[in-house]
């Protein structure tokens, strides 16, 4: 056994391990925290393979950002999560069902003859000075430059129909008018009653 | 990388775009008179440089990802067009409405930007990404109109309906890549074509083809959905009914025409092998789109629901042509999408001009009467539907015909006898929605059927309409919207006497 396939199954072993966990532990918040080992994982996997981009990205985005987000929700909503969990061993047999059929389906087709794993040797390894990040960046930026402005034109729209649908003054909500308030005069907010004063 | 200036139009509607959209954050009037110039203007000129590149020499650009040629350049055209009538008639309509006006605008040019991108696309990640743009930019216009929850479910609708499509579309694409090995859709065509002449003889050929007629299923499940063919068409009422009528006519219009280029992309650029395999799905959609979306249509009360099963039926007829699977096919049905497209942006038109004054005509009987109160809109709105029906000599009944003669050309004689009686069938709910604009008298304004117009409820409530517009009484129309839709009227009878001058251009996009 190379060096490099004790290293896959280790972590192999350590990412079907954290995954399992993310759905069997009661606390959300371990769950979360078992999912960033999980990611944190195949992000090593995917550096074995050679992609240290998108093996960085992947802790960058959604350890660094995507699952810190998500456990500060989960921290901030307080969630109860036994509802959720009910009927857990109800579903099991369905869901283990469905989990099988899966599995046959993945092994017909690695199997069949058109799709067999031998159609597609293992590509070379490629040489110590070769950069992954920069071949995927000369990809994006020449070849698929048009690609890539649209994908950029589509954020935008993102973000206006974000701002356009969310952004308003909500009628029911006080605003103070600091000029109105500095303007104010003695009028408006005070009257002055002449009366008889009375007696007894 | 050395013919950048083809995709001048694309480049230069994105630049304007973003400067609209800078510009429009200084505007404090509510309805954005300068935004709206500014974008006419952008149409205006990104229309003028397509129409510069007419009968240009094809060319590609971006490393094959996008492509100039004779049915891009037209289609353009067409599109741009029917967006800068678009914008005029929706003008008054949102202007009065809590729609949020510069953003309207904005998100209506990133769609037109999309269908430009789609229809120009020449490589599968282009085509989704126009799609994306145009299908994001279209989601938030329904949802704009936020005082009203009937266009917040139709915008929810929409979204999930549509996300669903865009995702079954991918996925048959992913399966074309992974047969092909290219995104690019002449070289999917040519690896295909070779695969399938291959046969069962390599394993090779075997998974390539097999691999490819998976992704072609998905692909027309994704395309029937955006096209909104029967069965996938539950999405087509629902939106057209919620959505403000000025952004149904958005819908209604010009993204017709960039869906049809994205099927002619897919089916005839990259996978025309695999004709017949596509050609029997298309067959099917089409004869259930004529008989549900005609049947339908009868039992519709509301205008715009009406129009919205009228346009499953014309979907089908469009699909007619591309089923007959010849360049003479495909024309007719290039033929079709664009006259359909500023046919029915005449009669939205119209229901807008009605709906203006902070009343919504979305019933038919807010048609009632409409010739004596005002001739012009009652005009326009009849040679719509007559066109739509397909009576000569409007534009509907050449397109119509030459869809009919293409598709019995190519020995499908059972589906032109379905168009045939299902168009005449359909001719009902057309000339019932034409009596009663022309002898029925207006309805009476005791009878009160408009809801409260959503207005600016945030500084004074006293701007809520108080008197109930009136029903009867003759409508003011702008002078410009009044010019525009004379000119729109005009087009469905003038292309339907010289139908040459359009079918020229689409019988040169084929050949």
């Amino acid at each position: 056994m190379t060096f490099q396939l004790f290293v896959f199954y280790v972590l192999a072993a350590i990412l079907v391990f954290a995954a399992g966990r993310v759905i069997t532990v009661r606390n959300p918040v371990y769950a979360a925290l078992f999912l960033v080992l999980a990611f944190f994982t195949s992000a090593g996997i995917w550096m074995l393979l050679e992609a240290e981009f998108l093996s960085i990205t992947l802790v960058l985005v959604y350890v660094g950002a995507v699952m810190v987000l998500f456990l500060f929700v989960v921290m901030m909503l307080d969630l109860n999560i036994a509802p959720l969990r009910e009927g857990f061993m109800q579903y099991l047999p369905v869901g283990i069902l469905v989990g099988l059929i899966m599995v046959i389906e993945m092994i017909f087709l690695i199997t069949q003859r058109y799709f067999k794993a031998d159609n597609y040797p293992i590509p070379p390894p490629s040489d110590a000075g070769y950069s992954n990040t920069e071949a995927l960046g000369l990809l994006l930026y020449s070849e698929y430059l048009y690609q890539f402005e649209i994908a950029a034109v589509i954020l935008l729209v993102a973000i206006v129909a974000a701002i356009a649908l969310t952004m308003r003054k909500r009628p029911e909500t006080r605003y103070q008018k600091p000029a109105e308030q500095i303007n104010v005069k003695k009028e408006d907010r005070l009257r002055v009653v002449s009366m008889n004063s009375e007696k007894d | 990388m050395n013919n950048l200036h083809v995709a001048t139009p694309e480049i230069f509607l994105l630049v304007a775009v973003c400067t609209v959209l800078v510009v429009d954050l200084f505007q404090t009037d509510k309805r954005r008179v300068v935004t709206y110039w500014l974008s006419q203007a952008t149409l205006v000129i990104t229309l003028a440089l397509c129409f510069g590149q007419l009968g240009d020499e094809p060319v590609t650009a971006f490393n094959g990802a996008y492509t100039m040629d004779s049915m891009s350049a037209t289609l353009k055209c067409w599109i741009l067009g029917i967006a800068l009538l678009g914008f005029l008639y929706s003008r008054d309509y949102i202007g009065e409405r809590d729609i949020q006006n510069g953003e309207y605008y904005v998100l209506g040019l990133f769609g037109v930007g999309g269908m430009m991108i789609m229809v120009s696309a020449n490589n599968m990640l282009s085509i989704y990404l126009g799609l994306e743009l145009l299908a994001l930019s279209l989601y938030a216009m329904v949802a704009l109109y936020r005082t009203s929850s009937r266009a917040a479910e139709a915008a929810m609708k929409y979204f999930v309906l549509g996300a669903l499509a865009s995702g079954m579309l991918l996925y048959g694409m992913s399966m074309v890549y992974g047969a092909t090995g290219s995104l690019d859709l002449a070289t999917i065509n040519n690896i295909i074509a070779s695969a399938v002449e291959g046969g069962s003889d390599s394993d090779e050929s075997v998974y390539r083809s097999l691999g490819a007629r998976f992704g072609l299923t998905f692909i027309i499940v994704g395309v029937a959905f955006k096209l909104g063919a029967v069965p996938f068409h539950m999405w087509l009422p629902d939106v057209y009914e919620g959505a403000p009528t000025s952004v149904t006519l958005y819908i209604a219009t010009a993204p017709k025409i960039a869906a049809f280029a994205m099927v002619i992309r897919l089916l005839v650029d990259a996978l025309p092998t695999l004709h017949s395999d596509w050609q029997q799905m298309l067959a099917i959609l089409a004869a259930l789109s004529l008989i549900v979306g005609n049947l339908v249509a009868i039992a519709q009360s509301n205008i715009k629901r009406m129009l919205a099963y009228s346009t499953i039926s014309h979907v089908g007829f469009l699909l007619l042509g591309i089923v007959a699977g010849t360049a003479e096919g495909y024309s007719a049905a290039m033929f079709y999408a664009v006259t359909y497209a500023f046919t029915t942006l005449a009669a939205f038109g119209v229901l807008l001009a009605i709906s203006a004054n902070g009343y919504e005509a979305d019933e038919l009987v807010s048609l009632s009467g409409l010739a004596r109160r005002k001739p012009l809109l009652a005009m326009v709105m009849m040679l719509s539907l007559i066109s739509l029906a397909g009576v000569p000599p409007l534009v509907g009944f050449y397109a119509k015909l030459s869809v009919l003669k293409a598709v019995i050309g190519a020995d499908f004689l059972w589906l032109a006898v379905v168009g045939v009686i299902m168009s005449v069938i359909g001719a009902f709910y057309y000339l019932r929605a034409i009596k009663l604009m022309y002898f029925d008298e207006p309805i009476a304004d005791t009878v009160e059927v408009s809801e409260t117009v959503g207005t600016d409820t945030t500084k004074d409530n006293e701007a809520i309409v108080t008197s109930a517009p009136s029903l009867s009484g003759p409508i003011a129309v702008r002078g410009d919207v009044g010019l525009g839709l004379a000119i729109n009227g005009a087009a469905v009878i003038l292309f339907g006497i010289f139908p040459g001058l359009i079918m020229a251009a689409c019988i040169r996009a084929f050949t």
